[in-house]
């Protein structure tokens, strides 16, 4: 029966909750060693001192599909509705270094994602959007330099200087590998081109955000100890390949964000938002000699939504988008995307796209959640649950470092073999009962209409292709020649690419031909295809 | 008695293998032999090991929206090499597009909410249909 209820509960990481905490359960903490106050390490509380009566969360919800005009007609729209920042998503050819004539790129041209083969792409994404007015998140991995390099030059077109742009691209080759699948090149130069990245926004970009360290482990079947402990130990990774360039931690340490998920499960969520702030703290003040509070800060972003959504009944979703973002404005997080109800399905639909904005809206405007700092410290189950969440994940994370780091672990599968028996783990207690889903495998209804969903437009391949053959024909055939070769010998040295990539970019070489030259250096990565 | 054999493919550009992976170690504790293509498999590659691997059931996990086109290419490769193997596809599907997918003659459709259950019924009864022998349970195999 759906009523009966097992005496013992557990967090999703598999921690013992119990039925009543007390004032013994923290009567260990000393507050300003354990906790700090808000802006003040290690941070427990969260990184600023006013949170949000400074400034609520960046809504930034995450758009792009079909041609580069119809994302701008959305980011048009997006902005209208009183969203604050821009968050571009790509279609898979553009996130794999294919272009849109390219035989890989059939039938997935502008599908999950806005398709960008060359700079004229990106000046009309950003048509009429002044990039000193907005900030920009772009989910760009593999070819990221690429992107970054658009970008900045749109930005230079219209006359905003450097260093006045600012944004994310998201640049976190590791979780690829881990998870996420959208690699190109092998690990290692991938983790140069991470770096290039990293090295080029330290030093020429000052508002301008390098890495998002994400956390696809998570929707990929990780728990949500071990998506912290993943993510965390891939901070570690870049920060160790920054510090090797010969970067001082204090000069990037600052730029580096993270990404997370988040699902219903509302005060381990919280929980591991706030262990984790400690436990970055700690680690980046005490293990690498960093010595200004801002290197001390994890800045970090989420999702509210993925794996946690379901198809059956829908709008079920808007419920759960809900709880989960009134979790992460208890958290304190810097930034948040509300994924829609329809995202089961399709992209979202316009009504879907504006209703969840509209939730992040109502937890920040109407409840009482954002009018105070921290509203949920000092309680019994909430600090007890962080000192959990620290123990669980810090005891992941020394594991990882005992098998010779996060590189390594992902080198040798070790990472993908826990996500996919996690996973696997997750489905089987969910068949059986053990995990609930309201509509799933509870109180399932059996006449569900699906919702109206958003339909691409189904010309869009063929009029990128279209355009993509005109800018073929009309660039200078010498200058873009000359920019690949010069990107082709740079590749086989050992010096940042940005440099290059920034003048094959301006000569309006294509995403598939500066990857494809880059293909020919570093080779491709060869997935395992165990289980 | 021959024990089951399944091709789990993942087409398309999309990396979200969950599912697939899943679904894959689903079939195998069921006692079927499993093979799974690993990403980015080609329509052309899947039809090839199909035939090489002289598979019973072709299961398809596409997440990117592009499963319209990826399913009609690969029944025609597959019909085109003589193969009469049921084609199974899994992932995200909105409803309206699985009668376009059955009408194209994929064998079934299952959406997030599929168990691992029913996902195993199915493919042993569409084997089945096609005149392969039952699959063995794991207490029988070899």
């Amino acid at each position: 029966m759906a009523g009966e209820r097992p005496k013992q509960h557990h967090t999703r990481s598999g921690t013992p909750i119990k039925p009543l905490y007390t004032a013994a359960d923290t009567a260990h903490l000393d507050p300003a060693r354990d906790l700090g106050n808000p802006g003040e390490y290690p941070f427990v509380r969260g990184i600023y001192p006013d949170m949000y009566l400074g400034k609520y969360w960046t809504m930034r919800q995450y758009a792009g599909f079909g041609t580069p005009r119809e994302t701008n007609r959305r980011f048009r729209y997006l902005l209208d509705s009183g969203q604050t920042g821009l968050s571009v998503a790509l279609d898979l050819p553009t996130q794999l270094g294919y272009d849109s004539d390219a035989a890989e790129a059939a039938g997935e041209v502008g599908r999950v994602g806005v398709a960008i083969d060359s700079l004229a792409d990106m000046e009309a994404i950003f048509d009429g959007i002044a990039l000193d007015r907005v900030t920009t998140s772009f989910t760009i991995n593999a070819t990221a330099p690429i992107l970054l390099a658009m970008y900045e030059a749109v930005a230079e077109k219209q006359g905003v200087a450097k260093s006045r742009i600012a944004g994310t691209v998201q640049n976190d080759l590791l979780k690829e590998f881990g998870a996420r699948g959208a690699w190109i090149f092998p690990i290692a130069p991938s983790l140069r081109l991470c770096v290039d990245v990293i090295e080029y926004c330290t030093t020429q970009l000052p508002r301008f955000h390098p890495i998002s360290i994400a956390s696809h482990y998570r929707d990929a079947g990780a728990n949500p100890a071990e998506e912290m402990a993943y993510t965390l130990a891939a901070g570690v990774a870049y920060v160790r390949a920054t510090v090797a360039r010969g970067l001082p931690i204090d000069a990037f340490a600052s730029r580096l964000s993270f990404f997370f998920y988040t699902y219903t499960n509302f005060f381990e969520e919280i929980a591991k938002y706030r262990a984790g702030r400690r436990i970055w703290a700690r680690l980046m003040r005490e293990t690498f000699a960093a010595t200004s509070p801002d290197s001390w800060r994890l800045r970090a972003a989420c999702v509210c939504g993925g794996h946690s959504l379901t198809q059956a009944e829908p709008l079920n979703n808007i419920t759960r988008t809900t709880i989960e973002t009134m979790a992460v404005a208890c958290a304190g997080l810097q930034s948040v995307f509300t994924a829609a109800y329809d995202e089961a399905f399709a992209i979202p639909t316009e009504l879907a796209a504006r209703t969840a904005l509209r939730v992040q809206q109502i937890v920040a405007y109407e409840t009482d959640v954002a009018k105070t700092v921290d509203p949920l410290a000092g309680s019994y189950f909430v600090e007890s649950l962080t000192d959990d969440m620290e123990r669980a994940i810090t005891g992941i994370m020394s594991d990882i470092e005992a098998r010779g780091g996060m590189v390594r672990c992902l080198e040798e599968g070790f990472i993908q073999r826990r996500i996919a028996q996690r996973a696997f783990e997750y489905q089987r207690a969910l068949d059986g009962g053990e995990v609930k889903v309201v509509g799933v495998n509870l109180f399932r209804s059996e006449a569900d209409a699906a919702p109206e969903v958003h339909h691409g437009d189904p010309e869009a391949e063929a009029d990128q292709v279209a355009g993509l053959a005109k800018l073929r024909a009309g660039r200078d055939h010498s200058a873009v020649a000359v920019a690949l070769d010069r990107l082709e010998a740079e590749a086989r040295g050992e010096g940042n690419l940005m440099p290059a990539i920034q003048a094959a970019v301006r000569a309006y070489a294509t995403v598939g031909e500066i990857s494809g030259r880059l293909r020919r250096v570093f080779g491709e990565y060869l997935p395992p295809t165990g289980f | 008695m021959r024990t089951l054999r399944v091709l789990v493919g993942k087409p398309g550009l999309d990396g979200h293998d969950r599912g697939a992976r899943v679904v894959a170690s689903a079939l195998r504790d069921a006692g079927m032999e499993v093979i799974y293509t690993g990403l980015r498999a080609t329509p052309e590659a899947i039809a090839k090991t199909a035939l090489q691997e002289d598979v019973d059931v072709v299961g398809l996990s596409v997440l990117s929206g592009a499963h319209e086109p990826i399913a009609r290419r690969i029944l025609a490769l597959l019909a085109e090499k003589g193969l009469d193997v049921p084609v199974l596809i899994g992932g995200v599907i909105p409803p309206a597009d699985r009668a376009r997918l059955l009408a194209l003659g994929v064998a079934a459709v299952f959406g997030q909410e599929a168990t691992l259950a029913e996902i195993v019924a199915a493919v042993r009864a569409l084997a089945v249909r096609k005149g392969a022998q039952p699959a063995a349970t794991p207490e029988t195999d070899g």
